[in-house]
């Protein structure tokens, strides 16, 4: 059958097509703005359920700290409106399209992607994720079914939260058509605190002594000299050195003093410096969408979660068997691992690297071919994966929901 | 209250249940005795009461697994218990279910102070959780009312609140890790130290799933640091109005307070009566607004929210000056439960959220219920986030005025669906809200909740009765009703 390509514009439409596939047998490929296309394994479904005419802001009441959207809706006009009321998505959305080479297209994804993806930035380890903004949505199941839940309240436990599960579930148990996020206000000020020339064991331990602080730290990197020379930020990339940054929000009085804290508090492991706003927004924005890697060369990259005590040293342990370079944000359980070669082979060290502390690993950036053979997603326990197939089979019986973009089996 | 009819063959079986599952866990844990299990009859809700099959007290996970297992096998049904102070049900027993205790997993397993983690079992409390960690400045932020008995369990499978939620977040933001013992006996364990698990968030399903997909065997949860200082203040007002405009304004300045709390003026003499807090008696709202971080940041938006209370015309203003201070300003709001206690016989509590715009309205409704259904409401509620509490007062004894309560508590959860908010805002659907899920959910929306549920336990042995209010078998939720081959070709416009 040639391609058929839906740009549904309203529920119903969304119902039919997701009806046509199942009746035809023939599965959709469920997109926004193409911004995460690299993302997931890649697969040959013919159709696409282009999202993006599903867009436009449904509900928003600054007062109420929530905001309503159509699921295909922009990114960046969400950001531009919140931003004309001071507030912002806390979690810190990560979009891919830098990394995948696609800048100039300046498209940050849609909302809906984001959410489908749940890939959040720097401040996750304060903030939360973006599983933890969603509040509430309206979906389309691989049934051809409509449904909603949860709702546009903060605190709800009526029913399951099956927000939980769309969230980063990547299109492939149902179709979101509408999103209800968190928004929380902008910080009145912002400081990054710097410490420079630390080693791996040094660098943990500084950051472990900033997020155990009472000083609300609400984010930690540490990027080895290889990684920070890469940075735009003139005193990180200019430094010559490894550099440790540490992030203090909130109110004025407040972020002055805590900088001055966490100065003196890290001042014994290294020289320090310290970021103002613009400065500081750049070199956040360049940790969480790992744009130090987008330099077109689209060496094979991994995000790696593991717990944030042991994260510098796997990553050391890591790439001196495999090569490359990479960095830890969230106080070190966040790793982005850039390494040449052909990734099957780093796959197995990286997956038995985590294995053996508890994690997860996420081949964020390769080729299709490698994308089509080679597990992106880490498989899970057998356990989880036999629970895992089931919902998705409740959900998408026939299968016709980006089949094959998560795991190779469903 | 209608629950599901208790299966007659498991009735007659009991005995040999008994017999196999003292077998497997050593006799001292299988409590089959009417007067103990007296003690297991119902949970926070009392109201409702229901001897259980028998009660079985494991010790670790392999015997919960083996439990399970026999059960699964034998389609016997199981109610999973933390410490029964659940507020909504979910842990009352059925008379054709083995109800779990886990209050032997009591133990703090592991503080991990480099991941800021601690690792426990479920049977701990919320409380000790973070006595054994503040001698080195770390709390657990969720803080239930309830939290010298709940149990961190309970917690998650509630996905329980608290004052600090406001800020802090609730269960799900603050869990990283859970084990869980599945109804077949499958041992799985979701999420770790680590933030970001991968795969289907299936830690966040279970989180507030009510007892329904597994039995909770260990928990690892976030510890934060204590904030530096933490300060009230007491504002009073002479409307609700005012105090929720008030309440709206300090969000919308975009300060988040640690804990943002009102209480009604009945709720306010109630509590006066009882813990001598020193609240004012000549307000209509009261507000406690505490703020909590670094003493600069503190006394700095403390100047700010004083600020906007004066704009909104507070009548009272109070700042806490030391420690016990602080305690005397929230004894009277911890104690507001115990305190309407004291001044009516019987009291239901409601839970329902709202957007915090809709709080006057709500208000001014729920005075007209009251008035109509001759029952008083004491209201205290988390206005930070629009979680409502009203107290519906009444007397048991009183013939008919168990159902008028429950009546107008529907009507309260009805109203705040209608203006856009939920039934349930922290202490779940369990049986008390269950028959109300209609209000606020279609059929297919509930049908997709009832396949996640069959994905877990396709034999629904799993606290059936609980927050649901239809059982559809799965087989018959299964089942797909498009034809292949029958649909025209969609009118979608295309590129």
């Amino acid at each position: 059958m040639s391609s058929m390509d839906f740009k549904p514009t309203n529920e119903t439409h969304v119902v039919d097509a997701i009806r046509w596939a199942i009746s035809e047998r023939e599965p959709l490929s469920v997109s926004g703005l193409g911004s995460k296309s690299g993302l997931g394994r890649a697969t040959n479904t013919a159709h696409v359920l282009d999202m993006s005419a599903m867009s436009g802001v449904r509900y928003y009441e600054p007062g109420e700290l929530v905001i309503t959207v159509a699921a295909g809706t922009p990114l960046s006009e969400v950001e531009e409106l919140l931003g004309e009321n001071n507030q912002q998505l806390a979690f810190e959305p990560v979009a891919l399209n830098r990394i995948y080479g696609q800048a100039e297209k300046g498209e940050r994804g849609t909302i809906g992607g984001l959410v489908a993806a749940n890939l959040a930035g720097s401040r996750r380890l304060k903030a939360g994720a973006v599983r933890d903004h969603v509040l509430g949505f309206k979906a389309v199941s691989g049934r051809g079914e409509m449904f909603k839940s949860g709702g546009k309240v903060m605190k709800n436990v009526t029913g399951f939260d099956l927000s939980k599960l769309m969230t980063g579930s990547m299109g492939t148990l149902a179709v979101m058509t509408e999103v209800t996020l968190k928004v929380l206000p902008m910080p009145e000020k912002t400081r990054t605190v710097l410490v420079y020339g630390v080693d791996d064991d040094q660098a943990t331990r500084a950051m472990t002594a900033a997020l155990n602080s009472p000083h609300e730290v609400s984010s930690a990197v540490y990027l080895p000299a290889a990684v920070a020379r890469l940075s735009e930020v003139g005193r990180v990339g200019d430094a010559n050195t490894s550099v440790v940054a540490v992030r203090i929000e909130g109110p004025e009085p407040s972020v002055l003093e805590r900088a001055s804290e966490i100065t003196s508090l890290l001042g014994g492991f290294g020289r320090t410096d310290e970021l103002h706003r613009t400065n500081s927004q750049r070199l956040w924005w360049e940790t969480s969408e790992a744009s130090y890697f987008a330099t077109g060369e689209n060496t094979p990259l991994w995000r790696i979660s593991v717990e944030p005590a042991k994260g510098a040293v796997l990553a050391r342990n890591v790439l001196s068997e495999t090569g490359g370079e990479g960095y830890c944000d969230w106080g070190g359980g966040l790793l982005t691992l850039s390494i040449p070669g052909n990734p099957a082979r780093s796959a197995r060290a990286i997956r038995q690297s985590v294995a053996a502390v508890g994690g997860h690993a996420t081949l964020l950036r390769a080729s299709e071919t490698v994308r089509s053979t080679l597990d992106v997603f880490d498989p899970q326990s057998d356990g989880i994966m036999a629970l895992s197939r089931r919902i998705k089979k409740a959900f998408d019986p026939e299968g016709v929901l980006n089949p094959g973009r998560m795991y190779a089996t469903f | 209250m209608h629950m599901p009819e208790p299966d007659s063959a498991t009735l007659e079986r009991r005995d040999r249940v008994i017999a196999d599952l003292a077998a497997m866990t050593g006799g001292e844990s299988v409590i089959s005795s009417e007067d103990e299990l007296r003690a297991f009859e119902c949970d926070g809700l009392n109201i409702y009461r229901q001897l259980p099959l028998a009660v079985v007290l494991p010790e670790t996970t392999a015997e919960v697994s083996a439990v399970l297992k026999y059960c699964h096998e034998h389609g016997v049904k199981i109610v999973p218990r933390g410490a029964g102070t659940g507020l909504s049900g979910g842990a009352l027993p059925l008379a054709d279910a083995i109800t779990v205790g886990l209050g032997k997993f009591n133990r703090v397993l592991e503080i991990d102070y480099d991941n800021r983690c601690a690792v426990v079992q479920p049977g701990v409390t919320n409380l000790a959780i973070t006595q054994a960690v503040q001698h080195e400045g770390f709390y657990y932020a969720p803080d239930p009312s309830s939290q010298i008995a709940c149990s961190i369990g309970g917690n998650v499978a509630e996905n329980s609140g608290g004052v600090h939620c406001l800020k802090y977040g609730l269960t799900t933001n603050n869990v990283l890790g859970v084990e869980m013992v599945l109804m077949d006996g499958e041992i799985v364990r979701f999420g770790g130290k680590h933030v970001d698990a991968g795969g289907y968030d299936l830690l966040g399903v279970i989180t507030g799933s009510e007892g329904l997909l597994g039995v909770i065997t260990e928990v690892t949860v976030r510890l934060l640091k204590q904030p530096a200082t933490a300060r009230a203040m007491l504002l009073g007002f002479e409307t609700s109005e005012a105090a929720g405009d008030c309440v709206s304004r300090v969000i919308g300045e975009g300060i988040i307070p640690g804990g943002l709390e009102m209480m009604d003026r009945l709720c306010i003499e109630a509590t006066e009566a009882f813990v001598h807090a020193g609240y004012p008696l000549d307000v209509e709202a009261l507000l406690i607004v505490e703020l909590d971080g670094p003493k600069v940041e503190v006394d700095y938006l403390l100047e700010k929210v004083a600020g906007i209370g004066r704009e909104c015309g507070a009548v009272f203003e109070r700042v806490s000056e030391t420690e016990e201070e602080r305690a005397v300003f929230w004894s009277g709001r911890k104690n507001a439960f115990p305190a309407v206690g004291r001044i009516s016989p019987d009291y239901i509590c409601m839970d329902g959220t709202i957007p915090r715009g809709q709080l006057p309205y709500v208000l001014g409704r729920m005075n007209e219920l009251s008035k109509q259904y001759g029952l008083r409401c004491a209201n205290v509620f988390h206005a930070g986030d629009g979680n409502l509490h009203p107290l519906i007062l009444f007397d048991a004894n009183a013939p008919g005025e168990l159902e008028k309560a429950e009546q107008f508590g529907a009507d309260i959860l009805r109203l705040c669906v209608e203006v856009g908010g939920v039934l349930t805002g922290e202490h779940g659907v369990g049986v008390e809200k269950r028959d109300l899920m209609g209000e606020m959910f279609t059929e297919e929306d509930l049908k997709q909740q009832q396949r996640l549920k069959c994905a877990f336990d396709p034999d629904q042995l799993l606290n059936p009765g609980k927050v649901y209010p239809q059982l559809h078998r799965c087989a018959e939720l299964g089942r797909m009703h498009i034809h292949h081959g029958k649909l025209p070709f969609p009118d979608i416009p295309r590129f």
